[in-house]
């Protein structure tokens, strides 16, 4: 099998494992929403409600598709097709699991080991705040229009401290920006030099800070409860998609769930090493090569699988901020807290070396 | 050979891209169509070897000030009534002032001498370690500079924008 056929398949699987889990993301946020407030949840399709992200996707094709008469009609039909094309974009340089070897063959799961692969991620998310403000413009709606222009001025302010976040962890990288190298050096070498456990010298235990502003940007930068604002349907009745049905809205909604799949993605390979778990040296030993890459990427994905219920966790117990508040964390916390993270973190590794 | 294809088509990308941003009717379509010359700029730099760059001019451009002016753009209702009527000397002026910049741009092209594409002789030429090494050794007083110039022009922004307290 040759690397471009392995590598397209690849592609369609992480396709299609994307579009299945942000499918039943919807199915488990229901259910976490109604284990939270004391109520049963989606329980009549199928055994336990399973067969529920079906149902809906089957409605929201047949439902009625409405373009307004005032709208731009070409735009109105790009935003929401942007708004998934820069939510799927993300994945091609997550490495999804140890490499795979077939007859001497080494198969990297990884699309792409960019030496950029960090920046291409910040780049991509920065992008993706074009189709939520092309949708909310073209929709010709007032409300449509504020949820845009909030969404915008959310995604770029959080981006900074995002980025900034980012920083402390590249400088404990020695300055590489593959996350391939990101999630091995989290796989190498003994936590705090001398807790001998093998693939457990993970970043957040160096870097707790960065973690927790990255996790928070990260909710906001996928609008998540506590910063939906820009959809908050108490103000703005539904935000950017209030124009939106059908499957259209169907992306919204849709692109939203690979968002938070994708993120959660990010997060476990920068801070929790990614596809590296406690004792993955020496179940190297003891089974094939394979079977631990197997197992690797199942790793990956229980971490993937914590931040998703995460997510949801937050969303059903954490209430609205305000616009000011969320403006506030941002740039008056947020922004200087990981900057005098980056400055701790320069100094401690300049001083004291590794 | 494949790369001069690219080349090309990157080219007629960025040229076609461009002439849409001036004869957009409407400043949305432009500010969309700058967009997408922003990425085939991008896609020149990968082809020269320096995705940094690349990415670097992806986030700040198009991920951020583009942004903002789409902000700006779709808040400020533009329609052809509301649209204001310059006065003449304005338009005269404007005239000038564009014709100056051309003569000023043909006088650079002039001496420019055509010369064929060469390849860099290291791969790694644009990655962000060679780039930073170079930033902060042969260009360090430039890029100081550089922020000193942003300070200057974010104390601008925000004297601007602050509230007059004591009147």
């Amino acid at each position: 099998m040759s690397i471009v056929l392995f590598k397209a398949i690849l592609v369609v699987l992480i396709f299609l494992i994307s579009l299945g889990i942000a499918a039943y993301s919807t199915y488990g946020e229901r259910k976490i929403a109604a284990f939270l407030q004391d109520r049963i949840g989606p329980d009549r399709a199928g055994p336990f409600g399973l067969l529920q992200p079906i149902a809906d996707g089957v409605k929201m094709f047949l439902k009625e598709e409405i373009i307004p008469t005032v709208s731009d009609k070409l735009l109105f039909i790009a935003g929401p097709s942007m708004f998934m094309l820069t939510a799927l974009m993300t994945s091609a340089v997550i490495p999804w699991g140890l490499p795979l070897e077939f007859g001497g063959t080494v198969y990297a799961l990884q699309v792409a080991d960019i030496n950029i692969g960090i920046l291409y991620i910040m780049g991509v998310v920065s992008l993706g705040v074009y189709g939520i403000m092309i949708g909310g413009w073209a929709s010709n709606n007032k409300f449509a229009l504020l949820g845009a222009i909030r969404a915008s001025s959310q995604m770029i302010s959080y981006e900074l401290a995002m980025g900034m976040s980012v920083i402390a962890v590249l400088l404990m990288t020695n300055g590489s920006l593959s996350l391939n190298n990101i999630v091995q050096s989290q796989g190498e070498g003994k936590l705090y030099g001398f807790i001998n456990i093998s693939g457990m010298n993970w970043n957040i235990f160096y870097q707790p800070v960065a973690f927790i502003i990255f996790l928070v940007c990260s909710f906001a930068e996928t609008n998540r409860t506590p910063f939906d604002l820009p959809e908050s349907e108490s103000e703005l009745i539904g935000g950017f998609h209030t124009e939106y049905s059908s499957m259209k809205l169907g992306l919204y909604l849709f692109g939203e769930y690979i968002n938070m799949f994708i993120s959660s993605a990010v997060i476990s390979c920068l801070f929790l090493g990614g596809y590296n778990f406690p004792g993955i040296e020496y179940l190297g030993t003891v089974l094939p090569h394979n079977i631990v890459s197997l197992i690797s990427v199942a790793a990956l994905f229980g971490k993937i699988f914590f931040f998703i219920f995460f997510f949801m966790w937050v969303r059903w117990t954490i209430p609205r901020f305000r616009y000011d508040q969320l403006m506030r964390l941002g740039w008056q916390i947020l922004m200087p807290l990981a900057i005098i993270n980056v400055l701790i973190t320069g100094g401690i590794l300049t001083f004291f070396g590794n | 050979m494949s790369s001069q294809i690219v080349f090309y088509m990157l080219a007629a990308l960025s040229v076609l891209s461009a002439l849409f941003v001036v004869f957009s009717k409407s400043p949305i379509y432009s500010v969309l169509w700058l967009i997408v010359c922003f990425f085939s700029i991008a896609g020149h730099y990968v082809m020269l070897n320096a995705q940094f760059l690349a990415i670097v001019h992806i986030i700040v451009y198009a991920g951020a000030i583009m942004v903002l002016m789409l902000f700006t753009v779709m808040l400020l209702n533009l329609n052809k009534e509301t649209e204001p009527h310059k006065p003449a000397m304005l338009k005269g002026a404007a005239i000038v002032t564009g014709g100056l910049l051309m003569l000023v741009l043909l006088a650079a092209m002039r001496s420019v001498q055509p010369a064929p594409y060469v390849a860099p002789e290291k791969a790694d030429v644009g990655f962000v370690q060679n780039v930073g090494m170079k930033l902060f050794t042969d260009f360090l007083l430039p890029f100081e500079m550089t922020s000193v110039l942003f300070i200057a022009a974010m104390i601008g922004a925000v004297v601007l924008a602050k509230k007059e307290v004591h009147e």
